[in-house]
This record gives C-alpha cells, sequence and structure tokens, in this order.
C-alpha cells in the first residue's frame, strides 16, 4: 500500500545531486568547458552557484579556478578523461600551490575521446598517477544516489580542510539515468567553514603548517599580509628554492598531509555475512549490480559479504585487511584491467582473488554471481 | 608616500638583461598611481622573468609555464570591486606562445588584468631557442640562420580580440610612463616590451639594434586603443535549491506489479519518444513503483534513433541495465534498426510494433498497432498509452496525470489518441 511519506518522490538524476550537495557544503563558483557525460552538472553548476564561467578549453578552466581559490571561494569543474588529461598539469600545480578546489571526473570508455556517451571505469590507475612525485591526490567515488549527495560534500570538505584539489569520481550511468528517489533520505549538509589565518599581529608565512600538516589560507585579496603562492618548489615564505631541507621539507609535507589527514576521511560500505566465506568488492557504477548480485546468491542460500570503497585514493590499507579474512575475492570493476586490484596488490595478485571486468557495456549481476560460482 | 614594491635593486637577472628594467619601471609606475605594494597581487609566469617574485613585497603567485594569464583572469573573477587589487601578469614571449589562447580570452573579455610581455625574442630560461614572437631573421640558439618565419604580432592579436588597451614600447630608457598608462587602463591592457637577451639574442646576433630588428620585422611601436571595451560581469538567472523545482510525484494509485519488468521504447528522433518515456516512467511512479530511466539517441539528436530505457519495480532497483528487455515499443524503422539484435533475443514478453513496420524474428509475443496514425511525432505517446491499456502496468489515468505533472497535457492530441485507440 501506499508509503506515508509520500510527498518528495522524484525522478532525478545523480548530477543534479552532486551540484547541490557541493553548493551546500561550500562550493561557490562553477567553471567548466562542456564534455559528455558531464553537461548536465555544466547545466546545473551554471543554474545553481553564484559565480558560472565558461571556460573556452579545460586548461584554462583549472587555471580560473586556481585563481578564484587563491582568493578564497571554492571553484568546481566537472569534466571526463579528455578534458582531465587537459588539466593534468595545472591540477599539480593547484596541489602545489594548495589551493581547494573540487574536479568532478565523469568516466566514459576511453582511451582518447573513445566513446563520449558510454560509461567506463578505466581512470583510477590515471588518478593514482596524476601527481608527479606520486604524491596522492584525494579521490572519493560514488556508488549510489545517497553518495552524490554525501560525499559531493565530503569532497568540498577535504579540498577546503586539506587545502587541496580533490576528484569526486564517478561515471556516465550514475550522472545521466534517472531514478525515482525520495529526497526526504537527504541529510542535512553542513557548509564546510573556510578558516582564515587571523593574526594581523605577526608575520604570516604562507607555507607554515602546524601539527595538522595544513598551513593557514590567507586570500591575495587582502591587504594584512602579504600572500605568496607558487607552484615551483617553495620554502615556507613562498619563494623559489631549488632543494633547500626548507623546501623539500615542504614538498614532502604536501605528500604527508594528504596521506595522513585522509584517515579521517575513509569511507566505504562493509555489507558483512556472519558465515560467509567469499567477498565481493565493487565501486562506483559496478557497485550497484554487486548489491543486486549479493542479495541474490544470499537469497538462493550463499553466504556473502560485499565491500564498497567509496576513498579510493590515496588506498586506505583497510581494504587489503578485509580482504585477508576471505577464502575468495571477487573485483568488479568496468574496466579489462583490474584497476582497483592492481592498486591494491600491484603484480601480486593473490590467487584467491579474480576479477571480472568489462568494456562498452555496465557489469551484470549475472556476471559476477557466474564468476562467485565459477 | 607608498612603501616600495621592489624589496631590492638589485634584481636576479644577467647583466644587462631588458628583464631588469621592466621590473623597475613596472613598479615605479604602480608606487606613482598610488598603490601600496598589497594592493598589487603580481602572477608570474615561467622563464627567467618569473624569477622576480622574491624581490617583491606585493602579493605574488607563480604557477605554470604560458599559464599566468589564466591564473591572474581566475584571481580577477574572484575580486570584489571594494578590494581595489591591480592584478598584473608578467609573461615572456616563450608564455606568450604556449598561453596564447589565455591571452586572448582575457582580452576578449576585457578582463581589469595588464599582461606585461617580455618579448626578447626567445626562449630565456630554456637555451635561447626561437618562441612564436621571435622575430623574422633573428638568430637563436636553434635559428642560427635566423628565423625564417614571422613572429605573432601579439599586439595586433590582442587588439583584434577585443582588448581595452595595447601597446608596444622598446625596453630602453625610461618606460615608467609606458606602463604607467597601460596599468591605469579599465578594462584589458597589454604591453610588449621588446629586448635582447644578452647571454643568446645580443651574442647571436652581435651587430643589430633592437630598434632596427623590432622595424625590420614590421612591429611598429604604438598603441591600440577599443574605445569603449570593458568588462560585464554577466550571470544567467539562478536557482536557490536545484531540489526546489523538480515536480514531486506522490503515490497515488494503487501498485500493478509484483515483479520487476524492463521496458524499451524506441522510435525516431523527434517524435517524442523521451517525453513519453519520461511520462510512463513517472505514471508508474504515481502507482508506487520504483523506475528508472535512462535514453540514448546519436549525437547528432535531430536525426535517427531514439531509444529510452526503463525500469519498473516494485522494489528499490539498483543495477539498471537492461540487455534482453522483458517488452518492447518501437514506433518507428529507426527505433526497430537500432533493438533490431535485441528483439531478436527475446524469448518471451512482448512486443509492440507500429502495423506499417516489417516483422522481425522474435519469440515475443507481436502486438501490431498503428502508433503512427496520429501523427508522427505523437507516436510515441500513443504507444504508452496503447501499452497501459493492453498490459495494465501502469493505468492510462496513471499517464494523464503523469501529462499533468509536466503541464503537458493539452500539447497532446489526447482525443485523437483515444479515438486511434478505440478503432
Ligand atoms: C609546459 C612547459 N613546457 C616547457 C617548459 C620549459 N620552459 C621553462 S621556461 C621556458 C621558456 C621561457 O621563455 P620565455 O617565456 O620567453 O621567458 P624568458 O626566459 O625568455 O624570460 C620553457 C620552454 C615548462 N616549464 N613548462
Ligand atoms: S638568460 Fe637572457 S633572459 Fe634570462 S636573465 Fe639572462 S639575459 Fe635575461
Ligand atoms: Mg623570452
Amino acid at each position: 500500500m501506499h508509503e506515508k511519506n509520500n510527498t518528495n518522490r522524484v525522478l532525478i538524476d545523480g548530477s543534479r545531486l552532486i551540484i547541490e550537495s557541493l553548493a551546500r557544503s561550500g562550493a561557490d563558483a562553477f567553471i567548466g568547458y562542456p564534455i559528455p557525460p558531464a553537461n548536465l552538472l555544466y547545466l546545473y553548476g551554471s543554474q545553481r552557484m553564484d559565480l558560472m564561467l565558461s571556460a573556452p578549453d579545460e586548461i584554462t578552466t583549472l587555471q580560473w579556478m586556481a585563481g578564484l581559490s587563491a582568493t578564497g571561494k571554492l571553484p568546481v569543474t566537472a569534466t571526463s578523461f579528455p578534458g582531465f588529461a587537459l588539466m593534468i598539469e595545472s591540477v599539480n600545480m593547484a596541489y602545489m600551490m594548495e589551493l581547494p578546489m573540487v574536479i568532478v571526473l565523469v568516466q566514459r570508455l576511453g582511451p582518447a575521446t573513445g566513446t563520449a556517451t558510454c560509461g567506463a571505469q578505466g581512470d583510477l590507475l590515471l588518478l593514482n598517477g596524476t601527481m608527479s612525485g606520486g604524491h596522492p591526490l584525494p579521490v572519493l567515488a560514488t556508488s549510489s544516489f545517497d553518495d552524490c549527495w554525501e560525499m559531493a560534500a565530503k569532497a568540498s570538505e577535504v579540498a577546503i580542510k586539506l587545502r587541496t584539489p580533490v576528484v569526486l569520481l564517478t561515471s556516465k550511468e550514475e550522472v545521466m539515468t534517472q531514478k525515482s528517489f525520495d529526497l526526504a533520505k537527504l541529510d542535512d549538509i553542513q557548509q564546510t567553514e573556510k578558516k582564515w589565518y587571523s593574526k594581523t599581529c605577526c608575520e604570516y608565512k604562507p607555507y607554515k603548517a602546524g601539527k595538522d600538516l595544513v598551513p593557514d589560507f590567507l586570500p591575495v585579496n587582502q591587504g594584512n599580509h602579504q600572500v605568496r603562492i607558487n607552484a615551483s618548489t617553495h620554502d615556507q615564505d613562498g619563494i623559489l628554492q631549488h632543494s633547500n631541507k626548507e623546501a623539500m621539507d615542504n614538498t614532502k609535507r604536501l605528500e604527508e598531509k594528504v596521506r595522513v589527514r585522509m584517515d579521517d576521511y575513509l569511507f566505504y560500505d562493509l555489507d558483512e555475512e556472519a558465515k560467509a566465506e567469499t567477498l565481493v568488492i565493487a565501486y562506483g557504477i559496478t557497485a550497484a549490480a554487486a548489491r543486486d548480485a549479493v542479495a541474490r546468491m544470499r537469497a538462493s542460500g550463499k553466504n556473502v559479504s560485499l565491500l564498497t570503497p567509496k576513498t579510493l585514493l590515496p588506498l586506505p590499507g583497510q581494504y587489503a585487511e578485509i580482504i585477508k579474512n576471505y577464502k575468495q575475492v571477487v573485483i568488479a570493476e568496468e574496466s579489462i584491467n583490474n584497476q582497483l586490484g592492481s592498486l591494491l596488490f600491484g603484480q601480486q595478485m593473490p590467487g584467491n582473488i579474480t576479477f571480472v571486468g568489462k568494456m562498452g557495456k555496465m557489469i551484470a549481476p549475472e556476471e559476477i554471481i557466474k564468476e562467485v560460482r565459477s | 608616500m607608498t612603501q616600495s614594491m621592489l624589496k631590492t635593486q638589485s634584481l636576479p637577472y644577467c647583466k644587462g638583461c631588458g628583464h631588469d628594467l621592466i621590473a623597475k619601471h613596472s613598479t615605479k609606475a604602480l608606487e606613482e598611481l598610488g598603490f601600496a605594494p598589497l594592493d598589487v597581487i603580481m602572477v608570474t609566469d615561467i622563464g627567467c622573468h618569473g624569477i622576480i617574485d622574491k624581490c617583491m613585497n606585493t602579493h605574488t603567485v607563480h604557477g605554470l609555464h604560458g599559464r599566468s594569464a589564466a591564473l591572474g583572469a581566475g584571481i580577477f573573477f574572484g575580486l570584489e570591486e571594494h578590494d581595489n587589487k591591480k592584478v598584473v601578469v608578467f609573461i615572456g614571449d616563450g608564455g606568450a606562445t604556449i598561453g596564447l589562447q589565455h591571452i586572448m580570452e582575457a582580452a576578449r573579455l576585457n578582463l581589469d588584468i595588464t599582461v606585461v610581455v617580455h618579448n626578447n625574442f626567445l626562449y630565456g630560461m630554456t637555451g635561447g631557442q626561437t618562441s612564436g614572437l621571435t622575430p623574422h631573421g633573428f638568430r637563436t640558439t636553434t635559428s642560427f640562420q635566423g628565423n625564417p618565419f614571422d613572429g605573432y604580432d601579439i599586439c595586433k592579436l590582442t587588439h583584434t580580440a577585443g582588448a581595452r588597451y595595447v601597446s608596444r614600447v622598446l625596453g630602453i630608457g625610461d618606460i615608467s610612463a609606458d606602463m604607467k598608462k597601460a596599468f591605469d587602463q579599465k578594462g584589458f591592457s597589454l604591453v610588449e616590451v621588446m629586448e635582447i637577451c644578452p647571454s643568446y639574442g645580443v651574442k647571436l646576433n652581435p651587430k643589430r639594434k633592437l630598434k632596427e630588428i623590432v622595424e625590420s620585422a614590421g612591429k611598429e611601436v604604438g598603441e591600440w586603443v577599443n574605445e569603449d571595451a570593458a568588462f560585464k560581469q554577466q550571470q544567467g538567472e539562478k536557482v536557490e535549491n536545484l531540489l526546489d523545482k523538480i515536480p514531486r510525484v506522490p503515490m497515488s494509485f494503487d501498485r500493478s506489479l509484483n515483479t520487476s519488468k524492463s521496458l524499451v521504447l524506441s522510435g525516431s528522433a523527434g517524435e517524442g519518444v523521451q517525453l513519453a518515456a519520461n511520462l510512463l516512467a513517472k505514471a508508474a511512479m504515481l502507482t508506487g513503483l520504483h523506475v528508472t530511466q535512462k535514453g540514448s539517441y546519436p549525437v547528432t539528436v535531430g536525426v535517427g534513433f531514439s531509444t529510452a530505457e526503463v525500469n519498473l519495480s516494485p522494489e528499490d532497483i539498483h543495477f539498471h541495465g537492461i540487455s534482453v528487455p522483458d517488452m518492447v515499443l518501437i514506433t518507428s524503422q529507426d527505433g526497430l534498426n537500432h533493438n533490431k539484435s535485441r528483439i531478436s533475443q527475446m524469448t518471451s514478453g512482448k512486443l509492440f510494433i507500429d502495423s506499417s513496420l516489417e516483422l522481425p524474428e522474435t519469440g515475443a509475443e507481436v502486438i501490431r498497432h498503428d502508433f503512427r496514425g496520429v501523427g508522427a511525432r505523437n507516436a510515441a505517446i500513443h504507444a504508452i498509452l496503447y501499452f497501459a491499456k493492453e498490459t495494465g502496468l501502469v493505468t492510462q489515468e496513471a499517464i494523464y496525470k503523469a501529462l499533468d505533472l509536466e503541464g503537458k497535457s493539452d500539447k497532446i492530441p489526447l482525443d485523437k489518441i483515444k479515438k486511434a485507440m478505440a478503432g
């Protein structure tokens, strides 16, 4: 019969949830260059954000975002691989400068332009290698509409609190498909406060960090302190240095900052069954199929657990720990090369881990079930 | 009196480098215009000129090679009127080459920033190679015979792009008045300062004088102005909440389905396929069902097939892919072509197909009807109403209500469709 709370059911896509969540959590500008399958995000971004700018390309997009970020804004963009590829040098720049921003990366089938209107999960290894020096770039992934809401807000929070670019990883089928959804399910989102250096008495060092490893921010549009922002190797004053100790310590701090502070942003779902010896792992779009597969297997008497990673990078150690508890592990990902698996185990893939992959189409629940039963 | 912008008069360039002159006269000009150091945001590029940061008392932002004009533009976008900040971009001829687009864009939009191009005719920092702004005939470490090509005329390009103010000056003597003029503009301004890098340029072109090089390259000194050009901030209409305005779809009818069903609706572009699928999905929601809906069509949206996939279920839907559907509705040849292989894989279920079309191979029960008789534009809506009547999975009433929710009731010739269904 009719459920009680009935007034907030809508037919909605994930793009809308992501942009609204970003806006509520602190994003105030959308900069973009159109690219499928990120176009809905672009459209909603232009409607919702106080400031919307159409950049002439994706390098400009990231540069404008960095400039805005230097004035204290939290800019966001949405793109897909071809655009992200153009952004990479500038993402490195923003990371080095410690400028917060959110990049929603909607995966589509590559390599290159690939198929613009076909989903995929082929960009995880690219993200893992985005930063020169191997510094970790924070990556959170959506695996449901709830995540479009919650992980988007977390992406803003990480960007602001850690002063870094953050990637929210999703894919075509997650942000373009309309689904019935009850908006009453959505939790309130708190805007992340942008805390700035407030002392007026003492000398301000733009890259001097305390125990939390994050330097205090000051925008370039104030006049109390000199701000130096630098993407070249620099010391605590933001002055270019070749490789002296202070500068090397600073570059090291950047890597440590993200590695250590991301411990506070460990997100995953572990749906455990007491006697299960089998674990299915899936993130992003494939998590939906995995949920169905696990439910069906349980209905037919098979004990099986499901791990849905949401914090993808830096890769949390917990996933490998969880995996140790299972005799059989199946990783499902819409790629042909088990990118999550190779992040976890490199060339040393344990014999009890198998892979369900696919290209050009979503992995269906049956395919995961078949792998578990094989 | 304002505080000095430069920390030191001894700048880190090779002896005789024109960059020294530009830095000193730029800061002098800014001081004379009354700017305090922290009123200025100095954005520097990668190149010899860019190592000036540490000598400046201004805010300094040091980014990537060629991107400084875009980075400065971003900063400008973030400024408030009352901030009273001046964004100055220092870039080389190399940076202007690799980042030409950024300069054109800032000029086109007339952002209130000033770009100072340090044109020393070559890539100084990387060993004196030819750049896009190297004059014809000028020798560099990569063109010993002289540059065989003309360099870009960055002034003409920028002027044509719409910049408020552009000038070219020789980097000799006191150029602070020229710099002052550029800094004092509302709208985009660019100064190209011509100089010769002593370490590479003078060595390789020993007898040549700056003025003669510039003149023989056809690059006149002067200024170019677009009088009324100015920056206009233009934002479209904004919504305060993206979730407010989307139609609510309350459960209004009794549930009619106990298992999941997948459905494909396909026809031709412009024949209302996506709208019909949306109405069907909403009608199902009105009937208490969970739904998913997605469309596919060629990138040229106005021609060819238009296919919609809809899942209906009494339960929450996770996986929404459809390989072999339970039901297919085909209203045109384009739709049939796009789904032939799926239809041939059906071993059960129902195929609703326009009676004008040749029957494909299928194991599904086939139901033929003249969907297009009410006009091609309404064929898809006709199909879902017919489908509702035949299957009862959603009711026609629910579809009518969905039409109301969308405010589309009067746009569809319902009477005509009802008549066609009865007949
Ligand atoms: C993307 C990228 N490509 C190449 C370089 C190497 N690079 C550094 S400075 C420079 C040229 C600098 O020439 P110019 O802009 O004219 O400045 P100058 O040194 O002459 O003052 C180049 C090519 C770089 N840093 N980044
Ligand atoms: S190499 Fe040339 S451009 Fe660079 S500082 Fe020396 S003289 Fe100036
Ligand atoms: Mg140069």
